[in-house]
């Protein structure tokens, strides 16, 4: 049989765009995503990440191609969702299920679901069966969430802003859950999130998405080959200023230079060699979005 | 099939406080004020209780029982058995209307429909059960909770009368419950297809809206009715008012009464029945429910053209849930 899979793309996308009015939330991007990656989706507001996100789950209408899990989102959004699950932003349960309901009717109408999976999941919680969302808190909201979303054995899982608005306590287990409990190779996860410093240790895949474009997508990787960082002392910045940094910025008296492309030996001259964080690097990439 | 079992229990659940406990507390109500009645009439004598009684004939009822007219008292307790599900079914009119303008709004409203569509549900299955919840399960409950409080009435009247030195059960048997059960039930189908317009329009409104499917669902009617009325006045060609507001405005909102395709005059007649008290002409109400006499109704071309409407306005609510996601709120 097929032991070993190839990576097969789970979204591909060729010339999606989407428009509301005049204005392109969307504008002709092209996206592939394989299977068993962990992708960050990191823009700035209104650059088109919801929209995306929208148009992979077949929840928003869309121009050019795109498949996912080789169906199409537009009309076969309930077979979809056999393979897709998705938790956009908390709160989204509805505010009078009890949890005994909610584990009930999505293990009635999910023939992925594992109640046993759930219920493990559950135990964990300080959440009861008779307890009704609405008296919940914004983190136990997403510990039902969360434990209904694991217990589906989906090969896509679309996560926007999954953490907003909850305590450090509860974003740090639910990334934690998601990457120990959840994720394999045969697994592939999309986030968006603005809290880019919690994700950065899990992702594999970074896009930047701004104005409705890709602005970057490369492997986690591939981006520390090509960012690289370089502290250096004063007296040398204007020779560091002449090698074409995309970014500068000052600390302890010294500037730390960005540098898309080249190669580390040059820069190892200049001064100490940095990996450069994801904000930092969306920092540089998406200079004057508001201006 | 599963799914749909699921879809139609989920609205249960959440709307169990107006498909249950409304009826209930209802016919509650009702119970409790004629037990006051009867107490008040034993206590302070006969002939003062005809309000107090509120709705349920019930100085009537008890002179046939104590002068041992048992035919006319059987029907009278038939009558009582209608009127029973005629004040649930008031009850459900106000409840079916919130429940049908909110059914696919609020969770826009709340966002809660993102969670809805993470799960393999398909738009049509969803705007069906709610079709369903709203034509059979709602009135189905609220027919059983009237039938609970039928028996529970037959329980007032056989103490009562125990306690006059009068034997109920030759009253009880000269009534026929099983009879008007069966009829009343089968009724169920027929309110169903008569409010099909109804049902999808106040459901289109409903997954239409961006806010308030309130005053859509009864602008538009009220404003076609007001326009016709214009173009009628300017002497141009333009529908009979009459037919305007009753056929079409009036049923795109109140064909979820049940029982609103009787007869006119069946109806006003057991409403004097009701309001007088005077003649309790039971067998004439029991003939109006007369599965022949019910089902007649679909000799009707005004039944056919709504079913043809509501089956439209539904297919155009499906077609929008798939497409209508936020609101504005």
């Amino acid at each position: 049989m097929n032991a070993v899979t190839q990576p097969q793309a789970v979204v591909q996308a060729t010339n999606l765009s989407k428009h509301y009015g005049k204005t392109a939330a969307l504008d002709g991007i092209d996206l592939t995503i394989e299977e068993g990656r962990i992708v960050g989706l990191i823009g700035p507001n209104g650059a088109g990440k919801t929209t995306a996100l929208k148009a992979i789950l077949g929840l928003a209408e869309f121009e050019g191609k795109l498949s996912v899990l080789g169906l199409d989102p537009r009309n076969q959004r309930t077979e979809l969702m056999k393979q897709v699950c998705f938790i956009a932003d908390v709160a989204v349960l509805p505010r009078w299920i009890k949890v005994r309901e909610a584990v009930d009717f999505v293990a009635g109408v999910h023939p992925r679901f594992s109640r046993e999976k759930c219920m493990a999941f559950l135990a964990r919680t300080k959440l009861n069966p008779a307890l009704r969302v609405r008296e919940m808190s914004k983190g136990m909201i997403v510990q039902l969430h969360l434990a209904l979303v694991m217990a589906i054995d989906a090969k896509l899982l679309v996560l926007d802003e999954p953490t907003l608005g909850l305590d450090i306590l509860y974003r740090k287990t639910f990334y934690e859950t998601l990457l120990n409990d959840y994720f394999d190779e045969q697994k592939t996860i999309i986030v968006t999130t603005h809290q880019v410093e919690e994700i950065e240790h899990i992702l594999t895949d970074l896009i930047f998405i701004r104005d409705g474009k890709i602005a970057l997508s490369a492997s986690m990787d591939a981006i520390a080959e090509r960012y690289i960082e370089v502290m250096v002392s004063p007296e040398r910045a204007d020779a560091a200023r002449a090698m074409n940094p995309i970014n500068e910025r000052q600390i302890f008296g010294k500037s730390i230079f960005l540098f898309d492309g080249v190669p580390r030996a040059t820069l190892a001259e200049f001064g100490e060699l940095r990996k450069p964080s994801i904000s930092d690097l969306f920092v540089a990439t998406m200079k004057g979005t508001y201006a | 099939m599963n799914t749909f079992k699921w879809l139609v229990k989920r609205e249960y659940w959440e709307h169990r406080g107006g498909f249950m406990w409304t009826p209930f507390w209802v016919t509650t109500a009702v119970l409790i004020l004629t037990i006051l009645g009867i107490t008040w009439t034993e206590v302070a004598g006969r002939r003062v209780t005809s309000h107090l009684s509120f709705g349920i004939p019930w100085d009537q009822l008890s002179a046939q029982i104590s002068s041992g007219d048992l035919v006319q008292a059987g029907q009278g307790l038939d009558v009582i058995y209608v009127m029973f599900n005629l004040m649930v079914c008031v009850s459900l009119f106000f409840v079916l209307f919130f429940y049908l303008l909110g059914a696919l709004y609020d969770d826009r409203k709340d966002r809660s429909v993102l969670f809805w569509k993470s799960l393999p549900v398909s738009d049509t299955a969803t705007v069906l059960s709610k079709v369903a919840t709203a034509a059979v399960l709602a009135p189905l409950i609220a027919f059983a909770i009237a039938t609970v409080a039928y028996v529970g009435f037959l329980l007032v009247v056989s103490i009562w009368a125990s306690l006059h030195g009068i034997n109920p059960l030759p009253v009880i048997a000269n009534s026929n419950p099983f009879g008007m059960f069966w009829r009343l039930l089968l009724t169920v189908p027929v309110n169903a297809l008569w409010a099909l317009p109804a049902l999808g329009w106040l459901l289109l409104c409903s997954a239409f809206a961006r806010s308030k499917p309130f005053l859509w669902a009864v602008l538009i009617p009220l404003l076609a009715v007001i326009l016709n009325g214009w173009v009628s006045a300017m002497g141009l060609p333009s529908f009979s008012s009459k037919f305007l507001s009753n056929d079409v405005a009036g049923r795109m909102i109140f064909s979820i009464i049940p029982g609103s395709w009787i007869d006119k005059s069946d109806v006003v007649r057991v409403g004097e029945m009701a309001s007088s008290g005077s003649s309790l002409d039971g067998a004439r109400l029991v003939n109006a429910l007369n599965p022949s006499h019910v089902y007649a109704v679909f000799a009707q071309p005004a039944m056919w053209i709504g079913i043809a409407a509501g089956v439209v306005m539904i297919a155009a609510t499906i077609w929008m849930r798939r497409r209508r996601i936020e609101s504005s709120v």
